[in-house]
């Protein structure tokens, strides 16, 4: 069984078709990349999977069990976490805040022992600051810890977003353009996390990417969409050299025109 | 700058950060305590007035400075705390001592029933919205006229814990240390929230809804709690300030109080306990503060001392205009600032506190 299945996804906006038809599944294990053109439907794919729109028909399986009876904020608990293509960090408050709230999955305490700050909600909190410390670590932020969101630079706080969603403990992590904006280092960087966090943290990873060398780097297989249909399935090379791929980008009908003239 | 070394995570989890600052905090609290033995008792009067407002503001806090939810309408759940206490203890009998937090719990409790219809609504529309309930609240008062004596009025008894007697009037001290335990309580419930997942979890509503939901946060729920708590906190003030005031009727709370809760913890500083108490500073001793300058003005210029109508309004109005021209972050923001600035001296740099200018969230029209 797969971990997460696509089933024949429609979405539309009015007359717009954002997704149409949509299937595939992702397998335990590997790291599964979206591209396609502006528009192709990606982000609105990953916003279907973390259920803030409802698919007009098709269903959406993680492990087995539809998403679709689970309301929004359920998501994360089942371990969906993901990133978003504009930085959605809380602003006013420090990057070890930021990672912390990435532990609200794992909350033992309700609000009136926590009121009080009983003895069991110091426990929960040195359990889940050890656990953020792990991420901090893994990821290289300790500079920051303290620091507010809001003074830090764009590159620190895409790596910030990307150790909230891991501070989730997911079985399924949702990189919507981890390498955008960001230096050839720092790409390099993901690439590098990317791998670690597949084989050591053994975590499934579904990401969208426009930079072809991340994605080849790093994703076993490979799905290109362009205005909301499935082009392409395979790995990376395959994926490139997909005639209809080719198409979709240059625009194959448009180029050929040009020639003959 | 004091480095904190820290090493073991209690050292963040703390109320206090090292034991200096637990030390000045101390300091303070036994210079609260010691107060009635250095002012007189129409000084101590103020000092109780500010300590209710003070914490009225840490309860609308919790909503606008930690969740990100504007309220025009929290004289509403004042007044609601304060008829809860008093009708409870003059038509069922119940002591004070359960009859105040009952109050809160009433308040909270109304606050969170109209929290869920009411969070649907963002920015100036969830504003607009609460502003209606401070209106209806007045109107209800009025209406349940057999309850609450409509526009006549309700007297506050005088409060009676195991035969001692709490009343602003006859044992101001007594009454002073009261309201003042009351305060403290409720800073470090306020602590406590801010150090929990709770805390956090308004945090994130504050700073983005979308982001909140993906990290397995209810939006729904929390921002509910934060209501709930925020008004309970404020019926409490509200049961307090009945106590202080004696007699008190709808127009006690009217709508004049929501805005100027709301303006007084914007002036204090948003975001944190200090803030609420700067405020509440500003509120509760700006009237005696125009009325000692108008002495000394009419004493050099010579003449009678003039009232001026609408005074103290126009005052406000300015401070507030000024602080969000020039110090957003309150007087608490400059606070931070003129420590910080004697603490590294002479390093101190003018841009250390300028924030990277970005598209606040908050502030978005949703």
């Amino acid at each position: 069984m797969s971990l997460l299945e696509i089933d024949n996804v429609t979405l539309r906006f009015g007359g717009v078709v954002a997704v149409n038809k949509v299937s595939f599944s992702v397998e335990e294990g590997e790291v599964f990349a979206l591209v396609g053109p502006n528009g192709a439907g990606k982000s609105t794919l990953f916003n279907l999977i973390s259920r803030i729109y409802d698919p007009v028909e098709g269903d959406i399986r993680f492990d087995g069990e539809s998403l679709l009876k689970h309301p929004p904020h359920d998501i994360a608990k089942l371990g969906i976490a993901r990133t978003f293509q504009n930085i959605e960090l809380f602003e006013q408050a420090t990057v070890l805040q930021n990672l912390l709230v990435g532990r609200h999955r794992h909350r033992k305490s309700n609000f009136l022992t926590e009121l009080l700050f009983t003895p069991g909600v110091r426990e929960g909190e040195r359990r889940h600051r050890a656990a953020v410390e792990k991420v901090i670590d893994f990821l290289e932020l300790q500079a920051y810890r303290d620091k507010y969101i809001a003074g830090l630079p764009y590159g620190v706080r895409k790596v910030v977003e990307m150790g909230r969603a891991l501070a989730i403990e997911p079985r399924l992590l949702l990189l919507d353009e981890p390498a955008s904006g960001l230096s050839v280092e720092e790409t390099q960087d993901v690439a590098f996390w990317i791998e670690d966090i597949k084989k050591q943290m053994g975590v499934t990873v579904l990401m969208v990417e426009h930079d072809m060398h991340l994605v080849s780097a790093v994703s076993d297989r490979v799905l290109a969409l362009a205005d909301g249909k499935v082009l392409s399935l395979g790995t990376a090379q395959e994926v490139q050299s997909d005639p209809k791929v080719i198409e979709a980008y240059i625009g194959g009908s448009d180029a050929q025109e040009r020639e003959v003239a | 700058m004091r480095t904190v070394f820290k090493t073991s995570y209690d050292a963040d989890i703390n109320y206090f950060r090292h034991g200096a600052q637990a030390a000045w905090y101390m300091l303070l609290l036994v210079l609260a305590l010691c107060l009635p033995f250095l002012m007189g008792t129409f000084w101590i009067g103020e000092m109780t007035n500010m300590l209710i407002w003070a914490i009225a503001g840490m309860g609308l806090m919790i909503l606008v400075g930690q969740t990100g939810q504007a309220s025009l309408g929290h004289a509403a759940f004042l007044a609601i705390g304060c008829y809860a206490n008093v009708l409870l203890q003059e038509k069922l009998g119940v002591p004070f001592l359960l009859s105040f937090p009952l109050a809160g719990v009433i308040a909270g409790l109304a606050g969170a029933l109209i929290a869920m219809p009411m969070t649907k609504l963002h920015g100036i529309y969830l504003a607009i919205g609460t502003l209606a309930i401070s209106i209806l609240t007045d109107d209800l008062i009025v209406i349940a006229e057999p309850l609450t004596n409509g526009v006549v009025g309700l007297f506050a008894p005088t409060i009676d814990i195991f035969g001692l007697q709490f009343d602003r009037y006859a044992t101001p001290d007594r009454f002073y240390w009261l309201v003042l335990f009351v305060a403290v309580v409720i800073i470090l419930v306020y602590r406590n929230i801010l150090r929990s997942p709770l805390g956090r979890a308004f945090a994130a509503v504050r700073d983005s809804e979308v982001s909140a939901q993906a990290m397995g946060v209810n939006v729904a729920r929390t921002k509910a709690l934060s209501f709930g708590i925020s008004t309970a906190i404020t019926g409490l003030a509200g049961a307090l300030m009945g106590h202080f005031a004696g007699i008190f009727n709808n127009e006690t709370f009217n709508i004049i109080i929501s805005i100027q809760l709301l303006l007084m913890i914007v002036i204090g500083g948003l975001g944190s306990i200090h803030g609420a108490f700067f405020g509440a500073i500003v509120v509760a001793l700006l009237p005696q503060a125009i009325a000692i300058s108008r002495d000394l003005v009419s004493g050099f210029v010579g003449g009678g001392t003039v009232a001026i109508p609408g005074l103290e309004s126009a005052i406000f109005g300015a401070l507030l205009i000024g602080f969000i021209l020039f110090e957003p972050m309150g007087i608490y923001g400059r606070w931070l600032k003129i420590r910080t600035y004697f603490e590294l001296f002479p390093f101190y740099r003018k841009d250390m506190f300028r924030r990277q200018k970005s598209y606040l969230k908050t502030e978005r029209m949703r």
